[in-house]
């Protein structure tokens, strides 16, 4: 099992050498044998008497994160789908992408987002399921900005990115706490202990992280606006990704964790209402398009609502109709993506105002598109899956349990309308999408191609898919006990069998299709009479508008912080540092208390003493006070021979020395360069700059005082330099103890601080030869 | 004979204080000279009497901390004294201290 998992990524390595020969070979032949391989190996799972499979592969035992495979009902179905439909637009795309295309890329893209959906579906440890999931979300960015010359490829691609990698980091932090709190990584040990989840008190903060994730991934109420502009993909992409696998990851999660999370009421008020809200609002929205796979892109937006929506109600009928609608979905939605792609690419326009009258041009393709079109719309024919799903949709929604009090009950007495409501919109767009683009009169000749029908290997994947919708509506029960009930089994928990009946008798849900029927038929014959309808809700609003405004605001305060504070000005960075270690160290000292004054251990004061000390101050401010550059170099001197002064009054003749000599240098290098600086000028800086400066330093040297102070009066420890008086001539056979420390007992610093003078010569010696040689040149 | 060591120890411990106090003063009022003289020699000059006066403020010390280690720092001073103050003269003179070769 593991190596159908990686078998995708591996053929990907190989991909780029085999796309050399795409002028002989078209690569996507190598590429189709891969999901048909896969699918091959789990189609015999299939069966009546289907049971859980689990495989473990160690990886980082030490972490808790191996391999762990699962392969039960729910992955079984997405497992089906991620390699079939696979295998179909695999198969579409040799016909869709011409060689010239960067097809070595296309490919390695494609497996890789179809190993790491696999991945998804089939991975036990929440950390390997976290990984595959952010590997889709990096793939299918790649598989949106394909065509990466085009702006909207790239906005789109960017777009999707942070939605999504948005909502996969909150699962991420929904999967450690899960995984924190049962001290395990597998998930199907995690719903095992699922009385301390439910039970601690973040669970709040878990439902709500997961359910982010999932719904940001599976383009839900207010986080779908990605999908639309996904469609920017070359469209075997969003036949695949965005309407039958990838969306479906969010709900694949919803329904891995459904047993365990459905138990609070809070599930099912948020996920039954987002689903729902999303069911209306995209049926609605996808009216409004005039783009082919934008009325698909809303249209896959408000199936996915319904599925969510199903999830959220949580009975058992509803989980098993959601288990079908994922199939269904995955059939109709495939096949009509390929018709837009084939439209597309024999008309060369998807704009549904230019199309018109294309049934006799292209009779083949207005055939599939009728079936899987009427099949999405749910009308009531025995041979369209769409609608035994839709039925027991409109079922679940009608017995939903009213005996529970609050808003739960508010929100189940109003769920029927909106699912009607959101349907009716459904039929809308779905009739619109088919009598749009292939009745009426289309102006031809206006065309950018002369249509014709597509070739035959185009035609095959939505042939399939589309017989598939067909054999499903005739004898639903191919499907139903071996597969549809396994996965709702799967996904509830508990064995749930149900039958699958075109024919119910006069039931409620019945009155409710041909209620959707009746006014979808008026409402789409009337349709240009109510489309001002748009221009109030959603009018001006729009949600794409709060997503451009709210990246470029990020982007403008961002750096409009960082411009406040980086001038460019030497002067306001040291102020910055100062000021941050003045606040750190004082409010560290004064927390811990560390500002102590102990004078019991100090020794007397002597004349000179304070007479070096008072000479050293003036000097110090004279240095501050000067206006002449050169009075204040020399004053400046004052200070070091001062210093020196003070070394020799503590008995350090070393130190005088080195400093004299240092003091002397350093007054001889000023003036060297004298000669090229400026004249010391007043500093035109406002007052206020000034004044902070004044602070600034003045608080400053404070601080150090008093932690000066404190570090004297809390000695704790013996000093070690009785060590160094008693052994610098028994060791190191020098009566000088500090040059036996320098060279001695602590060389090695000594050894550094040549090589420190070494590096500032040689430095020195670069800077200027090198800008000489420049001035010569 | 004790007592004439301690009576000289003292002595020279006051003389000491006092020449030290003097020297002091001396570098004060040579200091308000560098900081203010209107010119840079006077500056210059301010400087160099300085360190012949720190000169005489090690030795004295040396001679309060009865040691002979600071002998050294008196000499050093003395020749840092007389390159500093060429430098400068060169300095003010003629604007720069090392002149490159004329050829």
């Amino acid at each position: 099992m593991l190596l159908a998992v990686l078998l995708p990524f591996i053929i990907a390595i190989f991909i780029p050498f085999l796309s050399r020969w795409k002028h002989h070979l078209h690569t996507g032949f190598f590429v189709t044998a891969v999901p048909v391989v896969i699918f091959i190996y789990f189609i015999r799972f299939i069966g009546p008497g289907f049971e859980p499979v689990g495989r473990e592969y160690s990886w980082i035992p030490s972490l808790d994160m191996n391999i762990l495979l699962y392969l039960d009902g729910l992955s079984l179905l997405f497992v089906l789908l991620i390699s079939g439909i696979g295998s179909l637009v695999a198969f579409y795309s040799i016909y869709y992408l011409h060689k010239s295309e960067q097809l070595g890329h296309f490919y390695v893209y494609f497996l890789l987002f179809m190993g790491s959906m696999l991945g998804v579906v089939l991975s036990d440890n929440v950390f390997v399921l976290y990984t595959f999931w952010e590997f889709t979300s990096l793939s299918s960015f790649l598989l949106i900005g394909f065509w990466n010359y085009r702006e909207g490829s790239r906005y789109g691609a960017l777009k999707s990115m942070l939605i999504t990698v948005f909502g996969g980091l909150s699962l991420l932090g929904g999967l450690v706490f899960m995984s924190v709190i049962t001290g395990t990584a597998s998930i199907q040990e995690i719903m095992s202990q699922q009385e301390l989840i439910l039970n601690h008190e973040y669970f709040p903060l878990i439902l709500g992280l997961v359910l982010l994730g999932a719904f940001t991934k599976s383009a839900q109420f207010p986080f779908h606006i990605w999908l639309p502009d996904a469609m920017e993909a070359p469209t075997p992409v969003s036949a695949y990704l965005h309407s039958a696998t990838m969306v479906k990851a969010g709900i694949f999660l919803v329904a891995r964790f459904f047993p365990m999370l459905s138990v609070s009421e809070w599930f099912f008020i948020t996920v039954s209402t987002v689903g729902i809200f999303t069911l209306c609002w995209g049926s609605y929205m996808a009216v409004r398009q005039t783009d082919l796979k934008a009325i698909l892109a809303f249209s896959t937006i408000s199936q996915l609502g319904m599925i969510m929506a199903m999830l959220g109600f949580g009975t058992e009928l509803a989980v098993f109709a959601a288990a079908f609608h994922i199939l269904n979905h995955a059939t109709f939605k495939g096949s009509l993506f390929m018709v837009a792609g084939i439209v597309d690419h024999e008309t060369g326009s998807r704009d549904i105002r230019r199309l018109g009258g294309l049934m006799t041009f292209l009779p083949i393709t207005a055939t599939l598109a009728l079936v899987a079109s009427f099949s999405m719309a749910g009308l009531p024919l025995p041979f369209l899956n769409g609608f035994y799903s839709k039925e027991l949709f409109f079922q679940s929604v009608y017995e939903l349990d009213l005996s529970v009090a609050g808003i739960t009950a508010l929100l189940q007495s109003i769920f029927p309308y909106l699912a009607v409501f959101g349907s009716i919109f459904t039929f809308v767009y779905s009739m619109y999408f088919f009598f749009g683009t292939f009745r009426g009169k289309g102006d031809i000749e206006e065309l950018p191609k002369k249509p014709h029908e597509a070739p035959v290997g185009m035609l095959i994947s939505p042939l399939i898919l589309v017989a598939g919708v067909i054999v499903i509506g005739l004898i639903p029960d191919l499907i139903n006990e071996p597969f549809v009930e396994h996965a709702a089994s799967a996904i509830g928990g508990t064995e749930i069998a149900k039958d699958i009946y075109f024919w119910h008798g006069i039931s409620p849900a019945f009155i409710m299709s041909i209620t959707v029927v009746v006014f979808g038929t008026i409402l789409f014959l009337v349709r240009p009479k109510w489309a001002g309808v748009y221009r109030v809700i959603p009018g001006l609003l729009s949600l794409n508008k709060f997503y451009d405004w709210l990246v470029d605001r990020t982007e403008r305060y961002s750096t409009f912080i960082t411009n406040s504070y980086m001038n460019g000005s030497l002067g306001r960075y040291v102020r910055l540092i100062l000021a941050a270690i003045l606040l750190v160290t004082f409010s560290a000292m004064s927390f811990t208390g560390g500002f102590t004054v102990d004078t019991s251990n100090l020794s007397t004061i002597t004349v000179h003493e304070v007479l070096i000390a008072i000479v050293m101050v003036i000097a110090a401010f004279g240095t501050i006070i000067a206006k002449n550059r050169i009075a204040a170099i020399l004053i400046l001197g004052v200070v070091g021979y001062g210093l020196a002064m003070l070394f020799v009054v503590y008995r350090a003749p070393d130190l005088a020395l080195t400093q004299l000599i240092v003091e002397t240098v350093t007054v001889g290098l000023f003036l060297l360069v004298f000669y090229h600086l400026p004249k010391l000028q007043k500093t035109d800086e406002a007052p206020v700059t000034k004044t902070l400066n004044v602070i600034i330093s003045v608080a400053f040297g404070l601080m150090m005082t008093m932690v000066a102070i404190s570090a004297h009066s809390s000695k704790l420890f013996e000093s070690m330099s009785s060590y160094f008086v008693d052994n610098s001539y028994k060791l190191g056979g020098g009566d000088n103890i500090v040059n036996v420390i320098l060279v001695d007992f602590r060389g090695l610093d000594t050894l550094f601080e040549i090589a420190v003078l070494g590096i500032a010569a040689m430095a020195i010696f670069a800077l200027i030869r090198l800008r000489e040689k420049k001035k010569e040149e | 004979m004790e007592e004439l060591l301690e009576v000289t120890k003292t002595l020279i411990n006051v003389s000491a204080m006092i020449a030290i106090i003097g020297v002091s003063f001396s570098v004060m009022l040579l200091l308000y000279r560098a900081i203010k003289g209107p010119s840079s020699p006077d500056r210059a000059v301010a400087l160099d009497v300085i360190g012949i006066n720190i000169m005489a403020l090690a030795g004295i010390i040396a001679i309060l901390l009865v040691s002979t280690q600071f002998n050294d720092v008196i000499l050093l001073i003395g020749i840092l004294l007389f390159i500093g103050t060429i430098a400068l003269a060169k300095f003010l003179e003629k604007g720069v201290i090392i002149e490159r070769d004329m050829d």
